[in-house]
């Protein structure tokens, strides 16, 4: 299991080296295009993702946790053959909660308290991720469709709890009263940002991927997502109920993704509360083939693109957007290259990735308005 | 009294043959067709029936053979290009837009411009004249089948058709609604029209058509006046049965047989009826069904009231014709559906090869041991012990000669011999006691087959209760201990003899005698 493990960090790494390397080409060559400076921007781009220690630790890393979370989250499902689009719901839903259940802890040490929140949030993200299960179960309803639908609730519900049962006190400003330190996650490395949510993800994504290789019901999900027919007919598997469970470890990973954020970076909840961390997520699952430990690595390299995205923009005047163009070209570029290998091999895994991109290209497509 | 058609036939067909790939799937065909006639076209299924009216509708180019219309050479690419011959199709599967009016359907594809009243009245004005009872202004979804088939029909007539092909027109349809189409078409033929009608059933070709025609194997066996055959003579034909048919070749000839190529071709190496050796029926029951009834997931009773007891130590063979319902009776002897009546008793592990395995047997991207694993997945908890299965897995390659470059091989990089041989001997492995096959064969070469054959009588020698469905009889009668045969989801025993066998799949309750 450890050779196993080294060898996936290893592809993975080297995986993400070339995907840098083609993302910074295809930004250099838009840069050249839309009449920007190339070298200062890319020079402001990398020092703001990797210039200094700080910009790594609290600019990066601190990107990449929600995006490792909740593209773990839209792994499972869609390794389980489930298109959950609804992420960006699961995780507003799991930060909600977390803000809920912080009141209640005030004064409770820390073990107790932050473990509360996390995973109470958790628990909210499966319950958001169930209503979408059971819709597709038992009434047949695309979860596409649904998981997208509850997107918007979720959201729409965050904004009226900020301004109502959870708004601070003084009521001026929609959003929540901003944590106490004790229930905030403690922070690893003093001075910086990098929180104890970095070795959650860290740990999580291994033992997501732990789970689907070892044990019997990681293996059905593999199954029942590789060809449900073959699951239910050879293995005695039920479809639905495996499904179902995808579904809710799904949700539960996005609902994480969201409490680790609240306790670890923002410490209070308010209206857009993620830019868009549940879609980002489809493309750091998708660019990572899927694969768990993949999922780390490309969060990172989206994490890096984003923070060196803001320096960018401040530092040399080129609109944060651009590099927005430049994921939405390499998830093209990684999906169309899956396809063309599969496609020659006469295999049908891309096929799954390729329909779920269809969808998530719409979605993000709405989220970037 | 024998008459030789007068003039030029309507439709000729002169040597068709076709490969798909490297199948044969008509080899040398031929067929005339006279006006004023409607023409049976039967055969098994596969036996290039549907194959040889796509080639006549434009839908396919034969490898080689002529066509003649009206004796003249002809030769078109496309449906389009066959319509405006007056040459037109219902298909087994509608090609209708089921959100779309009749009348919408019936002018899609045409030329000018879309006038809603123009065209609902030339749907009306076209079904009356046909005899047709359609609503033009009614949504396809909302229609039954039948009204479907009418659409199709009329869609065809509006084009000005002359010469209809219906194929397996009947299979959709309740007896009544049967009856009416058949009665209908004798109607369109007399008016000096002709009709071929692709069918398996029998009884529905002796009672409407005029002439014969049967294929088998993608050649053309038999061909005759309907009025100057008999349902035996038929049947011999499409089960291209050797022996019967040159018994019968003397009653035949009489009868107006034009042509018998293959009734007097030397039998198969390797595909007769093998001498049963073994001693059938000796051990104990280990699958049983009383009076049990299937139904499938769209409410439809598939099988009813079969009863069936298979013992140890014996491979049973089932004979039936698509879609008389082995597919629910082997899934119920596998212990894959429960019945909706009756009772059903099997062991808790049924071994099961499903004749699609790439749909569901295999996970085809999965490397094998992870397809070893796959078997009883649904029960198992906690952790997956994977050098245990791939050690399973290297001896199940070795014990089953399945040429794979290991257990961590993917299940797609194995040739279709090699796939099925590992998963049979995965059900094989999973299962002491019982197993269930489904088309064993398909698509695979001699030696495979071969293989997999010898692996089956293995399992009966050993003791289990064997199940063999086959699409082809001369594989199940080249297996089978006893036989049952199923004909429209009703199981009977049958001797072992590929006559009866032949007679008792084929031959059901004929639609026009339901009346």
């Amino acid at each position: 299991m450890n050779a196993a493990l080294v060898r996936h960090v290893a592809i993975s790494v080297g995986r993400v080296i070339l995907l840098l390397a083609i993302a910074i080409t295809l930004l250099a060559m838009l840069l050249l295009v839309t009449g920007h400076d190339v070298v200062p921007a890319l020079h402001a781009l990398v020092r703001g993702a990797f210039g200094s220690w700080y910009a790594i630790t609290s600019a990066t890393v601190v990107r990449m946790v929600p995006l490792a979370l909740a593209g773990l989250a839209v792994s499972v499902a869609f390794r389980a053959g489930i298109l959950n689009i609804g992420a960006e719901g699961q995780l507003l839903v799991g930060a909600a909660a977390a803000t809920a259940l912080s009141a209640p802890l005030y004064g409770l040490p820390s073990w107790i308290g932050i473990p509360t929140m996390l995973i109470g949030g958790a628990m909210a993200g499966g319950a958001w991720a169930a209503i979408a299960g059971a819709l597709r179960l038992r009434f047949g309803v695309l979860e596409v469709i649904s998981t997208i639908m509850l997107n918007f609730i979720a959201e729409y519900l965050t904004g009226w709890l900020v301004r109502g049962p959870l708004q601070e006190p003084t009521r001026i400003n929609p959003q929540s009263v901003t944590l106490p330190s004790a229930l905030q996650l403690p922070v690893l490395l003093p001075g910086t940002r990098f929180h104890a949510g970095v070795l959650v993800a860290v740990v999580v994504a291994i033992g997501v991927w732990w789970w689907l290789r070892n044990t019997a019901s990681g293996f059905r999900v593999r199954a029942v997502g590789a060809s449900p027919t073959a699951a239910e007919s050879a293995g005695g598997i039920s479809v639905p109920r495996t499904m179902f469970g995808a579904f809710l470890i799904s949700g539960v990973l996005a609902g994480l993704a969201g409490s680790v954020e609240y306790t670890g970076i923002t410490f209070a909840l308010y209206e857009n509360f993620s830019p868009g961390y549940g879609y980002t997520a489809i493309a750091v699952a998708l660019l990572a083939r899927l694969h768990p430990l993949g999922v780390l690595a490309t969060a990172l390299l989206f994490g890096a693109l984003e923070a060196g995205a803001n320096a960018m923009q401040r530092d040399a005047g080129v609109p944060s957007v651009v590099v927005s163009v430049v994921e939405a070209l390499l998830i093209l570029l990684v999906v169309a290259a899956d396809r063309w290998r599969d496609a020659r091999s006469g295999a049908a895994v891309g096929a799954a990735v390729g329909t779920a991109v269809g969808a998530s290209t719409g979605a993000a497509a709405e989220a970037g308005t | 009294m024998i008459t030789a058609p007068t003039g030029a036939p309507l439709l000729s067909l002169d040597g068709i043959t076709h490969a798909f790939g490297r199948v044969l799937a008509l080899d040398g065909a031929s067929l005339q067709v006279r006006a004023g006639t409607v023409h049976a076209l039967l055969g098994e299924n596969g036996a290039g029936k549907t194959t040889l009216m796509r080639f006549v509708f434009g839908l396919l180019r034969a490898d080689r053979g002529t066509i003649r219309l009206r004796g003249e050479p002809v030769v078109w690419r496309t449906p389009a290009e066959a319509l405006t011959r007056g040459i037109g199709m219902v298909h087994q599967h509608f090609t209708l837009v089921p959100s779309m009016t009749v009348a919408e359907n019936v002018a899609l594809g045409g030329k000018g411009g879309f006038d809603p009243i123009h065209a609902a009245n030339r749907v009306r004005d076209v079904a009356a004249r046909a005899g047709l009872a359609l609503d033009p202004d009614v949504r396809i979804q909302d229609l039954p089948v039948g009204a479907q088939q009418r659409c199709e029909i009329v869609k065809a007539l509006a084009r000005d058709v002359q010469l209809l092909i219906l194929d397996e027109p009947t299979a959709i349809l309740a007896p009544a609604e049967s009856t009416e189409l058949l009665r209908w078409l004798r109607t369109f033929a007399d008016a000096g029209n002709a009709v071929v009608l692709i069918t398996h059933k029998l009884r529905d070709a002796l009672a409407v058509s005029d002439d014969i025609t049967v294929l088998h194997r993608g050649r053309t066996v038999l061909t005759t006046h309907t009025r100057d055959t008999s349902e035996s003579v038929i049947a011999a034909a499409m089960l291209g049965n050797a022996m019967l048919g040159k018994a019968m070749l003397g009653k035949a000839m009489l009868g107006g047989v034009t042509a018998v190529p293959e009734f007097t071709a030397a039998p198969q190496p390797g595909r007769n009826t093998e001498v049963v050796s073994g001693t059938p029926a000796t051990g104990p029951v280990v699958l049983r069904a009383i009076r049990a009834s299937v139904h499938d997931s769209d409410g439809i009773l598939r099988l009813s009231d079969a009863s069936i007891d298979v013992h140890a130590g014996e491979i049973v063979g089932i004979a039936a014709i698509e879609g008389a319902g082995q597919s629910a009776l082997l899934r119920l002897l596998a212990g894959r559906v429960a019945p909706s009546s009756g009772t059903v008793d099997v062991p808790p592990q049924v071994g099961f090869v499903p004749e699609d395995r790439h749909r569901d047997a295999l996970l085809l991207d999965a490397p094998l041991f992870e397809n070893t694993a796959l078997r009883g997945a649904g029960g198992r908890t906690g952790l997956m012990d994977w050098p245990s299965f791939r050690a399973q897995t290297d001896a199940l390659l070795r014990r089953f000669d399945v040429r794979a470059p290991g257990s961590e091989a993917t299940a797609r990089t194995l040739s279709g011999g090699n796939q099925q041989k590992f998963v049979l001997g995965r059900e094989l492995d999973a299962s002491r006691e019982a197993i269930v096959v489904e088309n064993p064969s398909r698509g695979l070469d001699f030696v495979a087959t071969n293989a997999v054959h010898t692996a089956l009588r293995a399992a009966r020698t050993a003791g289990m209760a064997v199940v063999v469905y086959s699409s082809d009889l001369d594989e199940v009668l080249a297996l089978a201990d006893r036989m049952y045969a199923l004909h429209n989801g009703t199981l009977r025993p049958v001797a072992k003899d590929r006559d009866a066998v032949g007679q008792a799949m084929l031959r059901g309750e004929s639609t026009m005698a339901a009346e």
